[in-house]
């Protein structure tokens, strides 16, 4: 698309909210996402619901797979062929690299109508944004730094969660000498990924986490923080049972439901896991931060991003879409089904378990004092192409022993450079 | 054969037998367990007891997307989409194999041996210039997007199979027919076609396999509500962060295989005669 | 007069019509085939990350996809994967398709069985191979519970060894299909042959080694062309089976390709990528369809 065509369409998008705004315009919004199983599936279907009332058609385009791999895939052709959705779900840095490719839709519009300035933590807003204008909508917010332990496996050890890493692999041992599995873990690369972030926050804190993986600075990547980091990393692994490696992160919860084994470190899905099988925070296992991450939080938020439509009928329909995903009844519906948290600074939390009420306040403590960083192995907190690099060296010195840490730490170093 | 040597022979096959049939029989047992008992016992163990539920569900009521009607709407669109670029693709290559035998003319050869690296071409690479073609045709979306693409990629291996069966028809049957009058198209009809029943059967095995079991191809170029069932089961299947269930996965991947095993299971016979027909020839 | 005329006409349209029919068909895969060819060569040429774009980068991409461990590890793995699943694969197709046509009384089902493989999509059969690969719930789980508890089987996990799982699964899909093949070949050749061999006091291995598996040459052709081509593009299996894991110790060209165009960004460095492969199968189709020609040549 040219440049002078795809502004003429901004023009008529944004025309298209200002001026029909509350008329009765009924398009279609097209919407590609990969949330396809139960609870995730009815999730979505509030908002369908939401956008019917509205007297919209919602088109669905579901595709499953890789945490997205799949979707992003189609995504890809589907702009080639000039012939995008009408909505997309991108996450992270990953929007800013869209929106710079051009043909994304501007809804400064219903953002101010709709106060996401306010509403919206700073860091979230900021990341919806390109060069200024919101171009996409934010969902829901995932804490990824949690740990989850089987209640009664702790009260037989007789220990409580622990608040650092020194305390973790003494619990851990005591589990080992119970004879139970310390750590639970899925041996995929994002699961190594996962556990490295939580590793690097609860070691260096969320200072230095945002100096190594945030920005990718090269002096705290080759720092002694970042070495003490990827020992503590590595030790974790000897906790760990031989069948981990290219198990689903659900099985791994499985064991710590089963009491097989202590502990997993995931993120708040895992507690959908939980209540699956019948079980309760608090009487039958525990979610705590992860050691030596109280006061931070590592979110992966979901968010939608708009492409522009040409017919101004399914402009005002995407618009209804942004405004319905921010909307406190959909962010309520939505994540108490999804066992994730309200991005809306000001939601109600009464309907929600524990868990979710912890990572509420934590995710408003944080917000203020810094605390709040972007998740790097959900792909919330560098480019693709950077994380996929690091991830590729995290999860080779995780599944190779003959890879010593200040090896590791020069080939993340070096994989940070990736363009 | 001495009877010992039989008795090895059929052991030998046994146990062969076992080794294909052992993801099938993880398969079986897992969908009809219950959750609970997945969830609690060995992946392996034989089921405590029979639950259809979880086909019940594959079928008709599993969520693959804000839908929760299981494959069936999948399982139709598949049949819409393998039954057209089946038959033309097949009919393409039949006519191509026709003049590339007994039509030659100069460079056939040359065109045929360019065509035949596109059996070879991997599928990632034809993705995006793929889908750029079909935004210029505006075919993006469509059951018949998806027809044109499964016939582009599938010619090359049809035309390489009638050709290859086609070459040990004898040329004399065609020069004789000529002399008797017979045209082109009446020849084809009349002397080759009748032939060719066991090469029609071994590239609609082919062909059928590949677009029934096409993924990638499927979830690029297929609009909302035309989408093939390998997409259905790969919604069903893989989640994101949502809860598994093992036992519907596991129907569903037998359900969505079962057009194609029904295939192999009838036509197995004239798989293997028509190949011995003449496909394999180097 | 007249008839000559018409039929002088009649026969330049006959010479005509063949070219006339097969020429859109000919002529569309030949440009979608080498078109796309060019049109990925350029990309990896260009600076292409999220999607693609004409600017001339020069051999940058070529150069980064070199310098990155994964590719090599990728290329190693085709190494392994392409001889082991070819090896392996035609020698226990051929071993199948040997057994089975001993008259066997039940070939029918038989055959069906190892044929089956085939037609699943791996998408879940790879979920099944994973299970029961799985050290923990899978085979060396059930043996050892058999009362083997010294017995592992810890492939799967290792990524030392987990390639070779995916040569199992990979087996365990194609040979079957492989058998078909050979058996075909075995019933093509003629009885009177095997009889005359007999007669002379041949036993049945030597008969099967001396003249059976001889005359089967083209088939082993085909097979090692169908199989090759497998391995090259072997996808599904990898993303099923280990999904390039643990770490990236099963990556194989194809997969990696994927990851690098459509998972990263970095579409420059999967077209590059393509380009090598494209560059493989080039080494290995050109020589067959070198002697396609030629095997048509004598024949027609």
């Amino acid at each position: 698309m040219s440049v002078k065509l795809s502004t003429m369409f901004k023009v008529l998008a944004v025309a298209g909210v200002t001026t029909l705004a509350g008329a009765a315009f009924a398009g279609e919004v097209e919407v590609l996402h990969w949330w396809t199983s139960g609870g995730e599936a009815k999730s979505v279907a509030e908002l369908k619901k939401m956008l019917q009332a509205k007297g919209h058609t919602w088109k669905d385009f579901a595709v499953a797979g890789g945490g997205g791999d799949n979707a992003m895939t189609v995504l890809k052709s589907r702009v080639v062929s000039g012939n995008p959705p009408a909505a997309a779900q991108i996450k992270g840095p990953a929007i800013q690299e869209w929106a710079a490719e051009g043909g994304v839709a501007d809804i400064s519009a219903v953002a101010k109508a709709n106060n996401w300035d306010k509403v919206l933590p700073p860091v979230v807003a900021s990341q919806m944004k390109y060069k200024g204008k919101y171009v996409a909508a934010p969902v829901n917010v995932h804490r990824v730094n949690w740990l989850w332990i089987n209640k009664a496996a702790l009260d037989k050890v007789g220990a409580k969660a622990p608040a650092n890493w020194d305390e973790f692999f003494k619990l851990a041992d005591k589990f080992k000498a119970a004879g139970i599995i310390p750590v639970a873990h899925g041996g995929q690369d994002w699961q190594d990924f996962t556990t490295f972030e939580a590793v690097v926050l609860g070691v260096g804190g969320a200072k230095f986490y945002n100096q190594a993986l945030v920005k990718l600075d090269q002096t705290a990547l080759k720092s002694p923080t970042m070495l003490k980091a990827l020992q503590t990393f590595k030790k974790i692994h000897t906790y760990t049972d031989k069948g981990a490696p290219g198990r689903d992160w659900n099985l791994a919860t499985a064991m710590v439901i089963q009491g097989k084994a202590g502990m997993q470190i995931m993120g708040d899905w895992a507690k959908g896991e939980f209540q699956a099988a019948g079980k309760k925070p608090g009487s039958d296992f525990v979610c705590a931060a992860t050691p030596g991450s109280a006061n931070a939080y590592t979110y992966n938020v979901d968010s939608f991003v708009m492409f522009q439509q040409k017919d101004p009928a399914n402009a005002k329909a995407q618009a209804d879409l942004a405004a319905s995903i921010l909307s406190p009844e959909f962010q309520q519906v939505f994540n108490l089904n999804k066992g994730s948290i309200p991005v809306r600074t000001d939601a109600k939390m009464d309907a929600f378990d524990d868990c979710a009420k912890q990572s509420n306040k934590d995710f408003l403590a944080t917000a203020k004092n810094g605390g709040l960083q972007p998740s790097i192995a959900h792909g919330m907190a560098v480019s693709p192409a950077a994380a996929g690099a690091i991830k590729d060296a995290v999860s080779n010195f995780w599944n190779t022993d003959s890879v010593t840490p200040q090896q590791a730490q020069a080939q993340i170093a070096q994989a940070a450079m990736t363009k | 054969m001495a009877k010992s040597t039989r008795f090895i022979l059929y052991t030998v096959l046994l146990i062969a037998a076992l080794f294909y049939l052992l993801p099938m029989y993880v398969m079986l047992t897992t969908s009809v367990k219950t959750m609970d008992e997945i969830r609690n016992g060995s992946l392996l163990a034989f089921p405590t007891g029979i639950s259809l539920e979880a086909w019940g569900k594959a079928w008709d009521s599993a969520c693959t997307g804000i839908q929760c009607s299981g494959l069936k709407p999948f399982f139709w669109n598949s049949v819409k989409i393998v039954v057209p670029a089946v038959i033309l693709s097949t009919m393409l290559g039949a006519i191509n194999g026709y003049v590339l035998t007994k039509w030659k003319f100069k460079g056939s050869d040359i065109i045929f041996s360019m065509m035949l690296f596109g059996v070879f071409m991997p599928l990632q690479v034809v993705l995006l210039p793929m889908s750029q073609t079909l935004g210029w045709m505006g075919l993006t979306e469509s059951v018949w997007g998806l027809v044109t693409v499964h016939v582009l990629m599938g010619i090359a291996s049809t035309t390489l199979f009638f050709r290859n069966y086609y070459v040990s028809i004898p040329d004399e049957l065609v020069k004789a027919a000529t002399l008797d009058g017979a045209g082109f198209f009446r020849i084809f009809w009349r002397i080759i076609l009748p032939l060719s029943t066991p090469i029609i059967m071994v590239t609609f095995i082919w062909q059928f396999t590949n677009i029934w079991n096409d993924f990638l191809f499927g979830v690029v170029f297929s609009g909302s509500d035309s989408k093939p069932i390998t997409v259905g089961l790969n919604n069903l299947v893989n989640t994101s962060t949502g809860v598994k269930e093992y036992n519907v996965d596991m129907a569903a991947a037998i359900i969505a295989g079962l057009p194609t095993m029904f295939i192999y299971f009838v036509a197995g016979k004239y798989f293997v005669r028509g190949l011995t027909a003449g496909a394999v020839k180097g | 007069m007249a008839t000559q005329e018409h039929s002088v006409g009649q026969k330049r349209f006959d010479q005509w019509l063949p070219k006339l029919v097969v020429a859109p068909s000919f002529i569309l895969s030949l440009i979608f085939i080498y078109g796309f060819i060019i049109w990925n060569g350029y990309l990896s040429f260009s600076t292409s990350r999220m999607l693609p774009n004409y600017e001339w980068a020069g051999m940058v991409q070529y150069e980064s996809l070199w310098q990155n461990a994964r590719w090599w590890v990728a290329i190693k793995n085709l190494g392994i994967f392409g001889v082991l699943f070819i090896g392996i694969g035609t020698m226990l197709g051929l071993f199948l398709a040997i057994l089975l046509d001993q008259k066997i009384r039940v070939e029918g089902a038989l055959r069906s069985i190892y044929l089956y493989p085939m037609a699943l999509s791996f998408i879940v059969t790879g979920t099944a191979w994973k299970w029961i690969l799985n050290p923990s719930f899978g085979l060396e789980h059930l043996v050892q519970s058999w009362g083997f508890p010294n017995y592992t089987f810890d492939w799967l996990v290792n990524p030392e060894k987990a390639i070779y799982t995916v040569v199992i699964a990979g087996v365990w899909q194609s040979s079957g299909f492989v058998m078909a093949l050979f058996l075909a070949g075995l019933r093509g050749i003629d009885d009177s042959i095997i009889k005359a061999a007999q007669v002379d006091g041949a036993s049945l291995p030597r008969i099967y080694w001396r003249i059976i598996i001889p005359s089967l040459r083209p088939v082993f052709f085909s097979t090692i062309m169908i199989l090759a081509h497998l391995a090259i593009k072997s996808f599904d299996l990898v993303m099923a089976l280990t999904n390039r894991g643990p770490g990236y110790s099963t990556d194989m060209p194809a997969s990696f390709m994927y990851t690098m165009a459509f998972e990263r960004g970095q579409l420059g460095v999967g077209a590059a990528s393509s380009t090598m492969m494209l560059a493989m199968l080039a080494a290995i189709v050109v020589p067959y369809l070198y002697s396609e020609l030629r095997g048509y040549k004598k024949n027609g």
